[in-house]
C-alpha cells in the first residue's frame, strides 16, 4: 500500500504520535510503502509528489491546518494523488488550537508580538514585512493568510481523525483498519463512536449512579479534585460527554477536565454548539450559568478551543471577512 | 558565474527555513540571512483564557518539544497565584522534564545529528537519515535504541496524562501523585534510559571520535562561532527545571546572573523586518548587530551552552563531560558541532537524574499541590528545554484571566548565532562565484547542531527542517536556488 504524509500547518505532535508507535511502526511499515513524507524523507521532494500520476497513492494523511498558500497548494496536490485522504488529528480535521487566532485580527497578532511585547527592542515599530531592505539587500517573507482553515475547507476529505494528537494506540487501530480494509463510509470520522465518559472511570453511570445538576462552577485550579468522583459533578467544566473518547480518557484519569481535543461525536458537526447545550443543560439554575460566564469570560476559547475554524462561527468569520473585502473593492 | 535560475513549479514556497546569501563583485559572500518565515500568534490568542488553562494550550506550540511549554507555563502560573509548589511537585515536574530530555535528545541525535557522521557529511541526502543509520549500525541496535527511548515516552504518559501535549501541570503543583507501584516502574525505566545514554556515547565515540577526519571537522574554524552562553545552574551544576539563569562570556567568565522574574532587565529582543522571529541579545551589552568574538552581545543556549557554563550533576555524565573538554582542549568551547556531543552527555545526565528522583522517598508523597495564595497577576517561568532556555511570561487580571503573554524560545536565543554560523559556512564554501554543490549539505551541518525548532520559534515544520538557500549576485539577481525538499 503506497502511503504519503504531509505536515501542513501543524506542530509535529501528530507525527510524533506515529513515531511513538515505536516497534509497532516497524510492523506497520511492512504494509505501507512510504512514497512521500515531507519534510522528513529528504529524497522525495515536493516536485516529485507533483509529478506522480493522479490517484497513484493508496493512502494520504494530512496533519495540521491550512495556514498559508503552500499548505493550500500541497493539500490540493495530496487530494489529486491520493485515493484515500485522511485529515489526521484535530488541526487537520477542524483547525486545532492555533485556529483560535481566527478570533483576532492579523494587526492585533502582529502588534502584540512585535510592538507591545515587553522584551521587544523596537523603537521604530518595525514589523516583519513581505519585502524589506537591509544594507541594500532586498529580502522577502511570505505573507500570513487571514484565517486558519481545516483541510476540508480546501478539498474533499475521505476520513477524519480527532485528537491533539491522536494517542498512539488509536493510531495503531487506524492503521489496522486501513490495512485490513475495514473502513466506515467515506466522510466519516475514524472513531469507535464512544465518548470520553464511556472510558472514564469517574463516570457515575458506570457505577450505577445518576448524574446530579452542577451547583457551582469551578475553574481547574480551584478546590481539591476528588480522585474518583465525576469532574462535572465536582463543578469542573469537563467536555467529556461530547468528545470522542478514542484517547481512553487520558486527561480525566489524571484529574484534569477534558478540553475536547477528540472532536465531536458523530453525527454532531459543530463541537462548540453541542458542548454549550450539553453543559448548560446540567446547570442547576441561571445563577450557575452566570457564574460559568464570569469564570470563563471568553467562553468561545473554552468550547471552541480545538474546533473554531471548522465550526459555524469559524465559517461565518470567513464570510464576513470576504464581504468586507468586497465592500472595500466596491 | 552560473546565471541559470532553477524554476520550481511553485513560485512562492512557504513554511520552511530560508537562507538568503548575497555575493560581492568578486563572487564572494558579502552577507547571509537566515529567515524564519511563519507566524502563529500564541501571545495573543491565550488572552482571555484562565492562566491555569494556558499550560494545556501553549503545549501545542510544538509537538516535538512535547513537555517544555507545558512545564514553563505551569511555573509561570505558580507566580500568578503567588504560590511555591510543594517539594514533591517540584520533583515530579523535574522528573517529567528529564524524561523529555532523554526522549528528545535521543530522537534528535539518531534521526538528525548522527546521520551526518554515521553515513558521512557528503553522502546523498537520501541516505543521510535514520534509514542510513539503520544500514550502518544494524537494525538490532536501532530497535534496542527505539525501545529504550520509548521508556521515556512511558514516563511522560504516566506523569503527564497524555504522552504528547501533557495536561497534569497546575499552579502550585501537579494534578497527579505517584504511587509506589509507579515509582518502581519509573526507576526501572530510568535504568533503561541510563543504558541508552551509555550506548549513545559509545556510538558517538566509535563513529565520530575514532575518525580523525571528523574530529578535524569538529574543530575546524568554519564551524566555530564565538559568542556568550546562557543556561540554568543550580548548586553549581546544570539543572533543567530550576535554578539561576547564568551567562558566561566568550572566555568563560560569569558576566550576568538573574532569576526568572527579572528576565526583562537582562534579555532583549531585536525586531527585524526580514524574519518572523526576533533576535535576542544581552541587555547590559546592548545591541551590536551580528558580530562574534569578545565584543558580541549575542549568546547561545542549548546543550553546549549549558555544558560550557556548568558540569552535569551525575557521576557517569560528569565522566563523559571531562572527556569532551579534554579532547576539545577549549573551555568554553565554541566548536558548534560539539553540540551533538553535549547532547549525548545530557541524555545520560537526565537519565541518571530520573533514577535519582525515582529513588527519592519524597516522590511518592500525596502532597502534590500547595494552597494557592492571592492572585498576584504576573508570573514568569523559565526552564531548560532540550534546545535551550525557554521563558514564559504572563500577566493576568485579579481573577487570573490572561491579559498579556510573552514567550522567548530556545531558537529565538540562537537565531542570531545561527545566522553567524551559516554565514561562516557559506564564506568557506562559496569562493569567486563558484558555488560548491555540497554547499547545502555543509550549511545544513552548520545549523543542525542548534537543532533549530522552527515549530517553537514560529510554529512551522519541526524535525528535519525543509530549507531553501537563495544566492544573489552583486546586482541582486538570483544566481542559484538550492533546496532539500
Amino acid at each position: 500500500m503506497k502511503f504519503a504524509y504531509l505536515l501542513a500547518g501543524g506542530c509535529g505532535g501528530c507525527d510524533m504520535a506515529i513515531v511513538d508507535l515505536s516497534e509497532k511502526l516497524v510492523d506497520a511499515l511492512e504494509h505501507l510503502e512510504i512514497v512521500f513524507w515531507a519534510p522528513t524523507v529528504a529524497d522525495v521532494k515536493y516536485k516529485d509528489l507533483e509529478a506522480m500520476p493522479d490517484k497513484s497513492i493508496d493512502l494520504g494523511f494530512v496533519s495540521g491546518m491550512v495556514r498559508n498558500k503552500e499548505n493550500e497548494h500541497l493539500v490540493k496536490v495530496m487530494r489529486e494523488k491520493c485515493k484515500i485522504l485522511v485529515a489526521y488529528g484535530i488541526c487537520a480535521a477542524l483547525g486545532g488550537i492555533p485556529g483560535m487566532a481566527n478570533l483576532h485580527s492579523k494587526e492585533e497578532l502582529f502588534e502584540n508580538a512585535y510592538i507591545k511585547c515587553p522584551s521587544a527592542d523596537n523603537p521604530d515599530k518595525v514589523l516583519p514585512s513581505p519585502e524589506s531592505e537591509v544594507n541594500g539587500y532586498k529580502l522577502t517573507l511570505p505573507e500570513l493568510l487571514d484565517f486558519a482553515k481545516p483541510v476540508s475547507a480546501i478539498v474533499e476529505v475521505d476520513y477524519f481523525v480527532g485528537g491533539c494528537p491522536p494517542h498512539h494506540d488509536h493510531v495503531a487501530k487506524i492503521v489496522e483498519a486501513i490495512v485490513s480494509g475495514n473502513l466506515p463510509p467515506k466522510g466519516s470520522w475514524i472513531t469507535d463512536g464512544k465518548s470520553v465518559c464511556d472510558y472514564c472511570p469517574r463516570n457515575p453511570a458506570l457505577k450505577g449512579k445518576t448524574r446530579d445538576f452542577i451547583k457551582e462552577v469551578k475553574r481547574m485550579h480551584e478546590g481539591k479534585v476528588d480522585e474518583e468522583e465525576c469532574l462535572l459533578q465536582q463543578g469542573y467544566l469537563c467536555l467529556g460527554p461530547v468528545t470522542q473518547g478514542d484517547c481512553g480518557a487520558l486527561c480525566t484519569k489524571v484529574g484534569i477536565r477534558c478540553a475536547g481535543c477528540g472532536g465531536p461525536i458523530p453525527p454532531t458537526t459543530d463541537f462548540g454548539l453541542r458542548a454549550i447545550s450539553a453543559i448548560t443543560s446540567l446547570f442547576e439554575n441561571e445563577k450557575v450559568a452566570k457564574q460559568a460566564l464570569e469564570k470563563y469570560p471568553v467562553f468561545a476559547k473554552l468550547i471552541y478551543r480545538y474546533c473554531l475554524p471548522g465550526s459555524k462561527l469559524g465559517e461565518k468569520a470567513d464570510v464576513l471577512k470576504k464581504r468586507a473585502v468586497v465592500k472595500e473593492v466596491l | 558565474m552560473n546565471k541559470s535560475i532553477e524554476v520550481e513549479p511553485m513560485t512562492r514556497l512557504e513554511g520552511h527555513g530560508k537562507i538568503a546569501i548575497f555575493l560581492d563583485d568578486k563572487g564572494n559572500v558579502a552577507d547571509a540571512f537566515y529567515q524564519i518565515v511563519e507566524f502563529r500568534g500564541y501571545e495573543t490568542f491565550v488572552r482571555g483564557m484562565p492562566i491555569e488553562e494556558v499550560p494545556r494550550t501553549v503545549s501545542t506550540i510544538c509537538g516535538v518539544c512535547r513537555a517544555v511549554h507545558h512545564t514553563a507555563s505551569t511555573k509561570a502560573s505558580d507566580g500568578v497565584y503567588g504560590v511555591e509548589p510543594t517539594e514533591t511537585a517540584k520533583k515530579i515536574r523535574e522528573l517529567f522534564l528529564c524524561a523529555h530530555q532523554v526522549e528528545d535528545h535521543a530522537a534528535i541525535l539518531y534521526a538528525l545529528g548522527l546521520p551526518d557522521f554515521v553515513v558521512g557529511p557528503e553522502a546523498d541526502p537520501a541516505e543521510r537519515n535514520i534509514v542510513g543509520v539503520v544500514k550502518k549500525v544494524g537494525a538490532e541496535v536501532v530497535k534496542t535504541i527505539l525501545k529504550k527511548r520509548f521508556a521515556a515516552v512511558k514516563v511522560l504518559e504516566m506523569l503527564g496524562g497524555k504522552p504528547i501535549h501533557p495536561v497534569a501541570g497546575l499552579p502550585g503543583g501537579w494534578s497527579k501523585r505517584i504511587t509506589e507501584e509507579e515509582r518502581k516502574d519509573i526507576e526501572e525505566l530510568g535504568k533503561e534510559m541510563v543504558e541508552l545514554g551509555k550506548i549513545t556515547l559509545q556510538v558517538f565515540e566509535d563513529v565520530v571520535l575514532k575518525n580523525e577526519k571528523y574530529l578535524e571537522m569538529i574543530t575546524s574554524d568554519q564551524y566555530r562561532v564565538v559568542v556568550n552562553y546562557m543556561g540554568t545552574v543550580k548548586d553549581g551544576c546544570i539543572n533543567y527545571y530550576d535554578g539561576i539563569q547564568t551567562v558566561i562570556n566568550t572566555k568563560g567568565e560569569v558576566i550576568d546572573q538573574f532569576t526568572a522574574d527579572k528576565y526583562l532587565d537582562h534579555v532583549s529582543e531585536r525586531v527585524v523586518p526580514w524574519s518572523y522571529v526576533k533576535m535576542t541579545y544581552l541587555k547590559k551589552l546592548g545591541w551590536k548587530g551580528f558580530v562574534e568574538g569578545e565584543e558580541t552581545s549575542l549568546y547561545s543556549v542549548g546543550p553546549l551552552a549549558r555544558c560550557n557554563i556548568a558540569p552535569p550533576s551525575t557521576p557517569l555524565a560528569k565522566e563523559a563531560y571531562d572527556v569532551m573538554y579534554d579532547t576539545l582542549k577549549e573551555k568554553p568551547t565554541h566548536f558548534i558541532l560539539a553540540y551533538h556531543w553535549a547532547r549525548a552527555i545530557e541524555l545520560l545526565n537526565a537519565a541518571e537524574r530520573i533514577v535519582e528522583l525515582a529513588q527519592d522517598k519524597e516522590i511518592t508523597s500525596p502532597d502534590v499541590r500547595a494552597e494557592l495564595g492571592e492572585v498576584k497577576g504576573e508570573g514568569v517561568g523559565i526552564i531548560e528545554a532540550p534546545r535551550g532556555t525557554l521563558i514564559h511570561h504572563y500577566k493576568t487580571d485579579d481573577k487570573g484571566i490572561v491579559t498579556e503573554a510573552n514567550m522567548i524560545v530556545a531558537t529565538t536565543h540562537n537565531h542570531a548565532p545561527i545566522n553567524l554560523a551559516i554565514k561562516k559556512a557559506a564564506q568557506h564554501f562559496i569562493k569567486n562565484g563558484v558555488v560548491d554543490d555540497k554547499l547545502l549539505n555543509y550549511v545544513e551541518i552548520a545549523y543542525r547542531p542548534y537543532d533549530i525548532c522552527q515549530a517553537c520559534a514560529s510554529h512551522v515544520l519541526p524535525g528535519r527542517d525543509s530549507l531553501e538557500v537563495i544566492i544573489y549576485d552583486s546586482d541582486g539577481e538570483v544566481v542559484r536556488v538550492l533546496r532539500n525538499f
